[in-house]
C-alpha cells in the first residue's frame, strides 16, 4: 500500500493545506490479527473493530464515550491538581519530561477521563483509561481521578462505571503509585457502601497494580473479546515457569471461563447491555407489600417489563425508557393487583 | 556463619584478622587481648559507618539477606501461643502465606505473615514467600474472623511479591490481592503492619493496609523490584542500582513520603546479626501501638485508616 500512503496521501493534503490535522496517518489501516485491509473510515464506524475477524483494537477514549453514553453527549469533570513528581525521578529520561511529552501528545493531563452523562437515560458516572497516556499507568493523578469519579457517583447517586486500559501502576511514583491501589479500593468500596452499582468495564489491557484493586472489585465485570487481563505479565510469568504459555492466556474468555469475568461483551453491542444492566439494577420492582388477597384472580402478579426483545427498531432505546416509565406508574398505585 | 554481602568486604577482613588472632593465640604464647579489643572497635565502627549510610542498592541486599530473621522467627520469639491456622476454604492450603490465632504481650490476635523459608527445603515448602490466590484468600478468612472475634490483625511482610505463575492467574491472583485489600478497609479492629524484610509490590499491600504500617530500618517496600524497573526503564537490569535510589524504596525515604508510619531501628550491622535482639525491638513497636490503638472504637479506627490511606500522595521527597 505504499503508494496510497506515499503518493495519495501527499496530494490529497496539498490540496486541502488548512486541514492537514484533520487528515489520518493512514488510509489504511492492518488488522493486527487477520492481516486485512482496512480502509480507515470503515474501521472507524466499525468502532475499530475488525469486519473480518472481529478482532478489537484500542479505541480512543472521546470515541469510547461516545459509544457507551446516550446520544454521544457526555461531560467531564476538571481533577483535583496533584503533585505530578513527588519522587524527582529520572531514568533515561527526566519524569516531568516524559509527563510533558505525553501531554502534548494527547492533550489530557494524565490517563484519566472522568465524564458523566446518561446510559439508556440513567446517570452514570464514567471513569476512562487512556492508554495512549504512558500506557494507562496508574499513579497518583490517576487514582485521584478514581476517588474523584467515586465522589461524584455517591453525590449525584448515580452507579460507577470504571473502563481500565493500563499496564499497572506508574513506576516513577514509585511507592506512592502502589498507594492508588488502596486509594482506589477504598474510593470504590465507599461507592458500593452507598448502595450504588460499580461496573467494570476491562479493555485491553488490564494487568499488575489496576487489576489487582479496584477492577476486579465490580459488583459486575464486562471485558471486551480478547482483553488482556491478568495481574503477572506474560513475560515475567515465561521467565518464571519457563514453559509455553497455555493458548488464549489472560484473555477475556479464559477469564470468563476461570469465574472472574462475567461476560465477554462485543464492542457494538456495549452501549446495550450496559443500559440493560443499570435499568434492572436501578429499577428494581418495589417492595413486596402486604395486600389483601383479591377475591377473584383476573391477572399474574408480576408483570415484565416487556417487549424489549423483539423490539430491534431504531427508537428501541426511546421506547425502552417508556416502557419502564409506564411500569413505574402502574407499580406506584396504591390498589392491590 | 555469617555470610557477607559484597560491601562488606572490609569487615569480612577485619573479623577474619581476629579469628587468625585468636588462633594464634590459642597456645597461650602470645597476649592478644589489647589487639583484639582494637580490631573489634574498628569492626564495630566500620559497621556503623556502612550501615548508617547504606545506599539503596545495598539495603536490598540487606533485606533480602538470607539470615534476616523470618516471620516463623518472629512467631517462635514473640508469641506465648500460636494456633496456625490452614486454607482458604475454596482450594488449597499455601505455605507462603502463614497465619493463624495467637498471644501476644497477654492479648489474643491474629497474625499473618510472608514465610521464605530458611533452608532449601523449608524454602521450597514456602514457595520462597511468595504467596498464590489461596494465601491471600486465607488472609481475608483471617482478618474477617479477627473482625468477627474483635481481635487485633498484626501482618508481617517479607515478600519479593505475588507469585507469578500460570496456575495463579488461572485462580485469580488479581482477585485474590484485590479482595485482601478491601478486606483491609473493611475490618473494625486495630490492625498493623511490619515491614521486616521485602515488601514486594500488591503481594506486599494486600496485607498491609493498616492503622500503623512499621518497618524496620533496612527493609525495602517498592512498587516493583530494581531489577525489573531497570530492565524496562532502562533497557537493561544491570542499572538495578539506580532504580533501586530512584524508586525510593528505603524507610527512610518512605516515611518522609507518609507511606510508613515508624522506622523500627535494627541493632548495629543489620537485623541478619543480631535476630534475637531485632525481634524483641519489633515485639515492644507492636506492643506499644496495640496498647494505643485497643483504647478507640473499631469505627473510628477504620475512618481514620481509610482516610490515611487516601490522603497519602499530597507529600513529596
Amino acid at each position: 500500500m505504499n503508494w496510497i500512503t506515499n503518493i495519495v496521501r501527499p496530494k490529497i493534503r496539498a490540496l486541502v493545506p488548512g486541514r492537514q490535522h484533520d487528515l489520518p496517518d493512514n488510509m489504511w489501516i492492518k488488522c493486527p490479527n487477520c492481516g486485512a485491509m482496512l480502509f480507515h473510515r470503515d474501521l472507524e464506524q466499525n468502532h475499530k473493530v475488525c469486519p473480518h475477524c472481529n478482532h478489537h483494537m484500542r479505541l480512543e477514549v472521546d470515541k469510547r464515550l461516545d459509544l457507551i453514553f446516550d446520544n454521544a453527549s457526555w461531560r467531564t469533570i476538571e481533577l483535583p491538581k496533584v503533585p505530578s513528581d513527588p519522587l524527582k525521578f529520572r531514568d533515561q529520561k527526566k519524569y516531568t519530561e516524559r509527563l510533558k511529552d505525553y501531554r502534548s501528545k494527547t492533550g489530557r493531563e494524565d490517563a484519566i477521563v472522568v465524564a458523566y452523562g446518561e446510559i439508556s437515560g440513567i446517570e452514570a458516572v464514567v471513569a476512562a483509561f487512556d492508554f495512549n497516556f504512558m500506557g494507562g499507568s496508574m499513579g497518583i493523578s490517576v487514582g485521584e481521578g478514581i476517588v474523584a469519579a467515586a465522589r461524584l457517583a455517591i453525590l449525584q447517586q448515580s452507579p460507577l462505571i470504571i473502563i481500565p486500559a493500563s499496564g499497572g501502576a506508574r513506576m516513577q511514583e514509585g511507592m506512592l503509585s502502589l498507594m492508588q491501589m488502596p486509594r482506589t479500593t477504598i474510593a470504590v468500596t465507599q461507592v458500593k457502601e452507598a448502595g450504588l452499582p460499580f461496573i467494570v468495564l476491562l479493555t485491553d489491557p488490564t494487568t499488575g497494580g489496576v487489576s489487582a484493586s479496584f477492577a476486579m472489585l465490580g459488583d459486575i465485570h464486562i471485558a471486551e473479546p480478547g482483553t488482556q487481563i491478568g495481574f503477572a505479565g506474560a513475560r515475567v510469568i515465561q521467565e518464571t515457569i519457563r514453559e509455553t504459555l497455555p493458548s488464549g492466556f489472560q484473555r477475556a474468555e479464559y477469564l470468563k471461563d476461570h469465574g472472574m469475568v462475567d461476560m465477554v461483551v462485543a464492542r457494538k453491542d456495549l452501549p446495550e447491555t450496559l443500559g440493560r444492566i443499570l435499568s434492572i439494577l436501578r429499577q428494581p420492582l418495589e417492595k413486596a407489600k402486604v395486600i389483601r388477597l383479591p377475591l377473584g384472580v383476573a391477572k399474574p402478579a408480576l408483570r415484565s417489563i416487556g417487549g424489549r426483545k423483539a423490539d430491534s427498531s431504531d427508537n428501541a432505546k426511546d421506547s425502552r425508557k417508556r416502557t419502564i416509565k409506564r411500569a413505574r406508574k402502574d407499580d406506584s398505585g396504591d390498589e392491590p393487583i | 556463619m555469617t555470610s557477607y554481602l559484597d560491601f562488606e568486604k572490609p569487615i569480612l577482613d577485619l573479623e577474619s584478622k581476629i579469628e587468625e588472632l585468636r588462633h594464634l593465640s590459642s597456645d597461650g604464647s602470645l597476649n592478644i587481648a589489647d589487639e583484639v579489643g582494637k580490631l573489634q572497635g574498628k569492626v564495630d565502627r566500620l559497621l556503623r559507618d556502612t550501615y548508617s549510610s547504606l545506599s539503596a542498592a545495598q539495603k536490598v541486599q540487606v533485606a533480602r539477606h538470607g539470615e534476616r530473621p523470618h516471620f516463623s522467627d518472629y512467631i517462635a520469639q514473640l508469641m506465648d501461643d500460636f494456633i496456625p491456622l490452614a486454607g482458604d476454604r475454596n482450594y488449597a492450603e499455601d505455605q507462603a502465606l502463614v497465619g493463624g490465632l495467637a498471644r501476644f504481650d497477654g492479648r489474643s490476635c491474629v497474625i499473618m505473615g510472608h514465610e521464605k523459608g530458611h533452608d532449601t527445603e523449608s524454602r521450597v515448602a514456602h514457595n520462597f514467600g511468595m504467596a498464590r490466590p489461596e494465601g491471600y484468600r486465607k488472609a481475608q478468612r483471617l482478618m474477617n474472623l479477627a473482625d468477627q472475634f474483635h481481635l487485633p490483625v498484626v501482618s508481617f511482610v517479607d515478600t519479593a511479591g505475588a507469585y507469578p505463575g500460570v496456575d495463579a492467574e488461572a485462580r485469580g491472583q488479581a482477585e485474590a490481592i484485590a479482595r485482601s485489600i478491601e478486606t483491609c478497609f473493611r475490618v473494625k479492629v486495630p490492625f498493623i503492619s511490619v515491614i521486616i524484610g521485602e515488601g514486594g509490590s500488591g503481594g506486599a499491600i494486600a496485607i498491609a493496609g493498616a492503622d500503623r504500617v512499621l518497618m524496620l530500618e533496612h527493609a525495602t517496600y517498592s512498587v516493583i523490584s530494581p531489577e525489573g524497573c531497570a530492565s524496562i526503564l532502562w533497557r537493561s537490569a544491570a542499572q538495578a542500582a539506580e532504580a533501586a535510589e530512584a524508586l525510593r524504596l528505603t524507610a527512610q525515604d518512605l516515611l518522609k513520603l507518609g507511606v510508613i508510619d515508624e522506622i523500627v531501628a535494627e541493632p548495629l550491622g543489620g537485623a541478619h546479626r543480631h535476630p534475637e535482639e531485632t525481634i524483641s525491638v519489633v515485639g515492644a513497636a507492636i506492643s506499644r501501638h496495640l496498647e494505643i490503638l485497643a483504647r478507640e472504637d473499631g469505627a473510628t479506627l477504620l475512618s481514620r485508616r481509610r482516610k490515611k490511606f487516601l490522603d497519602m500522595g499530597k507529600k513529596g521527597i
